[in-house]
């Protein structure tokens, strides 16, 4: 029986398991979780993942969370090429630091800007206030000046000359913001190098197909429904208003 | 040439790197880095790391920043006792993954309950807004009934029958907002009792030692007022608990 995936392509965390599992030819079943739809609160995906988020992994009896250990499992369990989590101490301990840095930086603030820039205004019916908007541009900003100057360096990849999960888990994260409609890549001639050199070693094609949804995520928001949206109200309210 | 540690133990992920060392009979140099004095803020430990936070450990030339990330660096270079950060698949991805979500659940809401009673007041001359408070209270609260839901159940440490990585830093967590005399183990007795547990196999001696400046935290203010660094440290420290 093969691994199951429960994914959600808007989420970033899906998009490294899903590049990571593709790229790697880890047989896998696709489980769609629609977090726009609601999926994630059916009974069945609650058996698989109690916490309700996406991604979460079935192999058999054993469920797992959190798309870090994901794909430290699948590295494992499918023996994948070295370079994506590299056994060499000191280039393992590398990639061990950016996955657990990015947790509270670049993820926090790339998730932030999506919300602030497309889900609260058509949640609320209005646009966050300009101050909360800037403070937000400035921290993602700061994170995104620490991926260059402290993870990336001159460093062709995070860990060295190779690809690994830690570039895999960094431009799925960076990709957030560019589909909020906020071009981080201009200015940063640095980033946009890499950026190149990862999608080349991942492949465009599947790079690309991963990425299809949250680029088009403008548009899609959109289309939706602001009034079964309003269970995010109080809390918006409370965080930007 | 010894291991270098540059710890603060007023920071959880100090404490847990500290621990582990210890607890496996690592030899290291303990740098101490005084956060309340702006230490991190001077040229000479931005030399170590120009991210300014600790822990940070210094292997030779070899630097690394993020305890996760320092705790299986030791694991592994030292060959730590397997438990730790087990080889069996399934155990270490209960290890991994809890090391993944705490992050954004039980670290940071207790970071936030510790800052707001520790360092707030002493920072702005008021103490935080109640509902503020309230909020980082009620995160916590659902962070610990998954902790207890998912993470533990009827287990008796995260991946079963021994301690583990993803317990020992649980623990130095939660104890964070302890410190400031907020009891996060009231009214749970199943998370008392696994502290208990974890506790007892870290060794009371060792805990309490790693915990000692935490539990003076009270002290805080006063050495701030003293030192004459509140003002340097004000707008540096506003930014981190936005």
């Amino acid at each position: 029986m093969p691994l199951e995936l429960y994914l959600d392509l808007f989420s970033q965390p899906c998009r490294s398991v899903y590049i990571f599992a593709k790229k790697n030819n880890i047989p896998f079943d696709f489980k769609k979780i629609s977090l726009m739809e609601g999926d994630h609160y059916g009974e069945d995906f609650g058996k698989v993942n109690m916490m309700r988020k996406v991604p979460a992994m079935r192999d058999g009896e054993f469920c797992l969370a959190e798309s870090v250990a994901m794909m430290i499992y699948m590295v494992e369990k499918f023996k994948t090429p070295d370079y994506w989590y590299p056994a060499d101490l000191h280039k393992r301990a590398r990639v061990n630091e950016y996955l657990s840095w990015q947790h509270m930086s670049i993820r926090m603030h790339g998730s932030k800007m999506f919300w602030v820039k497309v889900l609260i205004p058509k949640i609320m019916g209005r646009e966050v206030p300009q101050e909360k908007r800037d403070a937000a541009i400035e921290d993602l900003d700061e994170s995104l000046k620490w991926l260059e100057e402290k993870f990336l360096q001159d460093g062709p990849f995070i860990a060295g000359d190779h690809i690994s999960l830690a570039d895999l888990v960094a431009i799925v994260e960076v990709y957030q913001p560019v589909g909020a409609g906020v071009d981080v890549f201009e200015g940063r001639p640095k980033l946009s190098a890499w950026r190149d050199r990862v999608r080349q070693e991942i492949g465009p094609e599947l790079f690309d197909e991963a990425h299809q949804g949250i680029m088009g995520a403008i548009e899609v928001v959109k289309t939706l429904d602001s009034s079964k949206m309003q269970a995010f109200r109080p809390r918006i309210q409370k965080m930007f208003f | 040439m010894t291991l270098e540690l540059f710890l603060d133990l007023h920071s959880q992920p100090c404490r847990a790197v500290y621990i582990f060392a210890k607890k496996e009979n690592i030899p290291f140099e303990y740098k101490k880095v005084d956060l309340a004095s702006g230490q991190q803020y001077r040229e000479e430990f931005g030399q170590i790391s120009i991210v300014r936070k600790v822990p940070v450990l210094k292997d030779g030339d070899f630097i690394l920043t993020e305890s996760i990330a320092i705790l299986m660096y030791l694991a592994e270079k030292f060959g730590t006792s397997d438990h730790w950060y087990p080889s069996d698949l399934q155990k270490k991805a209960r290890v991994n993954e809890y090391l993944s979500w705490q992050h954004k659940a039980v670290r940071e809401s207790g970071s936030k309950i510790f800052w707001f009673r520790a360092m707030v007041p002493i920072l702005t001359g008021a103490p935080v807004e109640q509902e503020r408070m309230d909020s980082a209270v009620e995160d916590l609260s659902s962070s610990l009934t998954v902790f207890e839901e998912k993470f533990l159940q009827k287990r008796s440490f995260i991946t079963g029958q021994d301690i583990s990585l993803a317990d020992l830093v649980a623990l130095v967590e939660l104890m964070q907002p302890v410190g400031t005399g907020f009891d996060v183990f009231e009214g749970r007795p199943v998370l008392s009792a696994w502290r208990d547990r974890v506790k007892r196999e870290i060794g009371e001696s060792l805990f309490d030692e790693a915990h000692q400046v935490l539990m003076n935290a009270h002290a805080l203010p006063q050495v701030l007022k003293d030192n004459g660094m509140l003002d340097f440290l004000k707008p540096r420290l506003k930014k981190l608990f936005n």
